[in-house]
């Protein structure tokens, strides 16, 4: 299996912190409804570097990539499934 | 003669099962999001009341403790097994640290009155029960995973110590570490949405 250098390492673990960082200052600016956004992006990011360095993902081949995105994508279905019922509870007039 | 090896079938397994924690967790994140939804004022004042700094000092701690998993597969392909058992004693004793903070944590939140089915919650806003409710569930199925990731680490750290775990044969280091990163991924998450919510 593919080695990962402790060099790329320790440069993985310091973008992390530097975004951990981020999420934290911005969560001090009100920037409306776009700072869940914000917070979510940053924790997507994070949690790509960790796919992509500390689980080796792309090692695992294309069977592993894609279903992980299958999984991340059903996970998508059961909040917009969810959302498209609680948000428009009580908005149509039967 | 030498055991048929299956080191990718095994890895598969392990992201099958991965698969499963994500939608267990995922359902506890849309019950959060339609929450979030409804009450948002009440989610919002629910998180000035959590520690951001216990928050954030946690989140570095799972973060340094994934660098020393990774790290201690790094070190065993190049058979170094004294630098893969220190860097896992590192990754565990991360996770005993993060669980230190966690029942402080807790355990000054209780003191305020703040717990599943206490006067303050079940007598004040729905929203602010609802959040800590929450709070509690997350952090604690997310704590129990702490647990038994630091138990699969400690079978590692005592498999790579006997030299079972080997340079040619450390499938069961990487799926133990696989776990590891996928509690850390899921705190990387609760992080902004209990602690930061603005």
């Amino acid at each position: 299996m593919h080695r990962v250098s402790y060099g790329t390492l320790s440069a993985v673990l310091g973008v992390l912190l530097v975004l951990t960082g981020l999420t934290v200052a911005v969560s001090y600016v009100d920037l409306g409804a776009f700072n869940v956004w914000l917070a979510l992006g940053i924790a997507s990011t994070k949690a790509s570097l960790v796919l992509l360095f500390f689980m080796h993902i792309r090692d695992e081949g294309r069977l592993v990539v894609l279903s992980f995105l299958g999984t991340v994508l059903f996970l998508a279905i059961m909040i917009a499934f969810t959302f498209c019922d609680v948000a428009f509870r009580g908005h149509i007039g039967i | 003669m030498k055991p048929a090896m299956d080191d990718r079938g095994k890895r598969l397994g392990m992201w099958l099962f991965l698969y499963t924690e994500v939608m267990l967790f995922g359902g506890l994140f849309v019950l959060y999001a339609v929450y979030f939804s409804m009450y948002a004022s009440d989610f919002m004042a629910g998180g000035k009341e959590l520690d951001r700094f216990f928050g954030t000092v946690n989140t570095v701690i799972l973060l340094v403790s994934s660098l020393a998993v990774a790290a201690s597969i790094t070190a065993v392909q190049r058979n170094e097994k004294r630098a893969s058992v220190v860097w896992l004693t590192a990754a565990i004793l991360c996770g005993a640290l993060f669980l230190i903070n966690k029942y402080f944590e807790w355990s000054h939140k209780i003191h305020e009155g703040i717990y599943p089915g206490s006067d303050d919650l079940i007598y004040g806003e729905p929203g602010r029960n609802i959040f800590f409710g929450l709070y509690y569930i997350i952090t604690g199925l997310h704590g129990i995973h702490i647990v038994i990731g630091m138990a699969l680490l400690g079978v590692a750290l005592l498999f790579t110590i006997k030299g079972r775990i080997t340079g040619d044969n450390h499938v069961f280091l990487e799926n133990a570490g696989l776990y590891w990163h996928l509690v850390d991924l899921f705190w990387i998450f609760i992080f902004p949405l209990f602690y930061l919510v603005l």
